[in-house]
């Protein structure tokens, strides 16, 4: 009996193996390497890597500046409303991608929100380069917010005390004591985020489109690829997936690895992608 | 002046910490047990728990709440040893003990860190790593220097050695030094003198020697490693006051005490034998050993409700083994009476 179930068990985990590895694998089985290569350097698939370059380096960028010390003030505060502020931020985490677009249209767009106050300063957000940022950044964001308040929690607060009664003012606490502690973590945070930000489809789409060369990115041009030249379609999806590699060897080696990990993942079943 | 005189109180969940307390250049020892508000009392004269009251140090306000005085921890004069030391894993011991101020040279040598200096505090020992917590509180030279648990974190077989040590560091640092500790050991050995703190209140305030020979009340003899047998105490003819124990056992004292109280009985007054010795003792307790801890060259054993500490050669020379029966004596006039706190 207790034989018959550990071989089940056994056997569930190998399906399970299977089913997520298998089309993974089947990406680079289905056209030879070489071509694969060959097919990233067609002009769409070009344009639109420099594009996600380009606009996830900034959203990413800005993503880290601003959401490091506001994890720190959340994570290490205690204030009214602080359980409504984190559930407040891990919102966007299980809202649709596309929902994400559609709200963030309906902020930024002409007929938006701030549509008019933005117009008047001769500023147009959607459908431009700005707005993929402004996509990925919405959408990114709460992942690496959540991880960081997570790993500046777990923080032992005793050093931060021993730092204040050692005359360090509160700058110098976060950035010698608080931000080092926390490094590990908030580099897992950060890389899963970043993979997140990159895989970004349904919020870009709605709220910048497809413009090659502006506003696709790599998962909107395998999509606009896909039936006009499916190799580089298959391309794209493979580049993906040594990014993805190099994201977990890079966890790995920041060493957050099971901590960050199960933490992130337990608390967010997001989809990479819309 | 005291240097350092402080009257805080601080709301906690179960009771309100009340104390008055001022510091001379010595080194004052708060015993208690856990949960009796000392580390509360240390972080609000650190600045790390708000606190009302009065705060001074050599005349400057800390805290002050009638006139809106509550500096922040950076601004306080102080040096805090944290249980556990909290030393920066990711600094190397150079850089923990210079964090408060740089060029520590002089304090690394001194302290016997000198060789250390590039080790992390994971690389250390128990005592190496006290050293360098002391070091690191001191090296800003702070008005005030507080250290709560500074030997809880040390093992058994090492923790003698460095408590001799760590009372010639706090000598030598020579300013009002408040230590935190559940252990009367090492509150009498590190301090002049002792401040029993139970539920947010001092109950008494002396000299070690003084503790142990006039304790206010059963707890504080308990503390100070006293049997405490509670009981209800009559008059006797003879001039003794006899006290009935729940178990109806009897014992006389030569203080005088009438309804619920309490005997208090130090280890070292109780001797022990295998059969009722024929001698000037008043009160024999017979029981079973439930206990036998051998310490240095005693032993403490207890004998039904009492702990006797005896040489270790008398034990070997009785033979003594758990679960033996032996008699444990003790002197009526080495008996103390307390009125038993309700």
């Amino acid at each position: 009996m207790k034989h018959a179930f550990t071989a089940a068990a056994a056997a569930a985990a190998v399906v399970a193996l299977t089913f997520l590895v298998l089309p993974v694998v089947a990406l680079f089985l289905r056209v030879p390497p070489g071509d694969l290569l060959h097919a990233l350097g067609t002009p769409a698939a070009r344009d639109a890597l420099l594009v996600s370059i380009k606009t996830s380096a900034i959203a990413h960028a800005a993503v880290l500046l601003v959401g490091t010390p506001a994890a720190y003030a959340i994570g290490r505060g205690r204030f009214p409303g602080r359980a409504v502020v984190l559930s407040l931020i891990e919102l966007p985490l299980v809202l649709p991608p596309v929902v994400a677009g559609i709200a963030l249209l309906v902020t930024f767009g002409r007929l938006g929100l701030l549509g008019g106050a933005l117009d008047v300063l001769g500023i147009q957000i959607s459908f431009t380069q700005t707005a993929v940022v402004l996509a990925v950044a919405f959408v990114e964001s709460p992942l690496y917010v959540r991880g960081a308040i997570a790993s500046f929690e777990s923080v032992d607060g005793a050093l931060l005390d021993a730092a204040r009664t050692l005359r360090a003012g509160p700058f110098r606490v976060f950035a010698r004591v608080a931000l080092p502690l926390a490094a590990g973590g908030l580099g897992a945070a950060s890389a899963l985020a970043l993979a997140r930000g990159l895989g970004e489809f349904g919020a870009t789409l709605l709220f910048a489109g497809s413009l090659q060369g502006v506003t696709q990115t790599l998962p909107l041009a395998i999509y606009a690829q896909f039936e006009v030249d499916f190799d580089t379609a298959l391309a794209i999806g493979a580049l993906f997936v040594c990014f993805g590699v190099a994201v977990l060897l890079a966890l790995k080696v920041v060493g957050g690895w099971t901590r960050s990990v199960s933490l992130l993942t337990s608390r967010f079943v997001s989809s990479p992608s819309a | 002046m005291d240097p350092l005189r402080l009257s805080v109180d601080v709301p906690l969940r179960q009771f309100a910490l009340r104390v008055e307390l001022a510091l001379g250049r010595e080194v004052v020892a708060l015993v208690g047990p856990s949960g009796a508000g000392k580390t509360t009392l240390l972080r609000a004269i650190a600045g790390l728990q708000p606190a009302r009251g009065a705060i001074s140090v050599d005349g400057d306000a800390w805290l002050d709440s009638m006139r809106g005085v509550d500096l922040p921890a950076e601004e306080r004069s102080v040096g805090l040893v944290f249980q556990d030391y909290a030393l920066f894993p990711h600094l190397t011991v150079r850089k923990n003990v210079e964090f408060g101020r740089r060029g520590q040279d002089g304090l690394l040598e001194r302290f016997g860190l000198a060789a250390l200096a590039d080790a992390k505090p994971r690389e250390l020992s128990g005592g190496e790593r006290q050293r360098v917590a002391l070091a690191r509180a001191l090296a800003p030279d702070p008005a005030v220097l507080l250290l709560d648990e500074p030997l809880a974190a040390l093992d058994a077989h090492t923790r003698g050695e460095i408590r001799g040590e760590l009372q010639a560091l706090l000598r030598e640092a020579d300013r009002p030094t408040l230590v935190v500790t559940h252990d009367f050991e090492d509150a009498a050995t590190l301090a002049t003198r002792v401040g029993v703190l139970v539920e947010g209140r001092l109950r008494q305030l002396a000299s070690p020697a003084e503790l142990v020979a006039s304790p206010a009340d059963p707890f504080v003899a308990s503390l100070t490693g006293a049997n405490v047998l509670r009981g209800r105490a009559r008059a006797t003819s003879t001039g003794l006051t006899e006290l009935e124990l729940p178990s109806g056992e009897l014992i006389r004292s030569t203080d005088l005490a009438d309804g619920d109280a309490a005997a208090i009985v130090y280890p070292w007054e109780v001797t022990l034998s295998r059969t009722p010795p024929d001698d000037s003792a008043q009160n024999h307790l017979a029981g079973v050993v439930a206990s036998l801890v051998p310490v240095g060259n005693r032993v403490r054993a207890r004998v039904g409700p009492v702990t006797a500490e005896i040489t270790a050669e008398s034990s070997e020379r009785l033979g003594l083994r758990l679960g033996d029966r032996a008699v444990a004596s003790f002197k009526a006039s080495a008996t103390k009476l307390l009125r038993q706190a309700l």
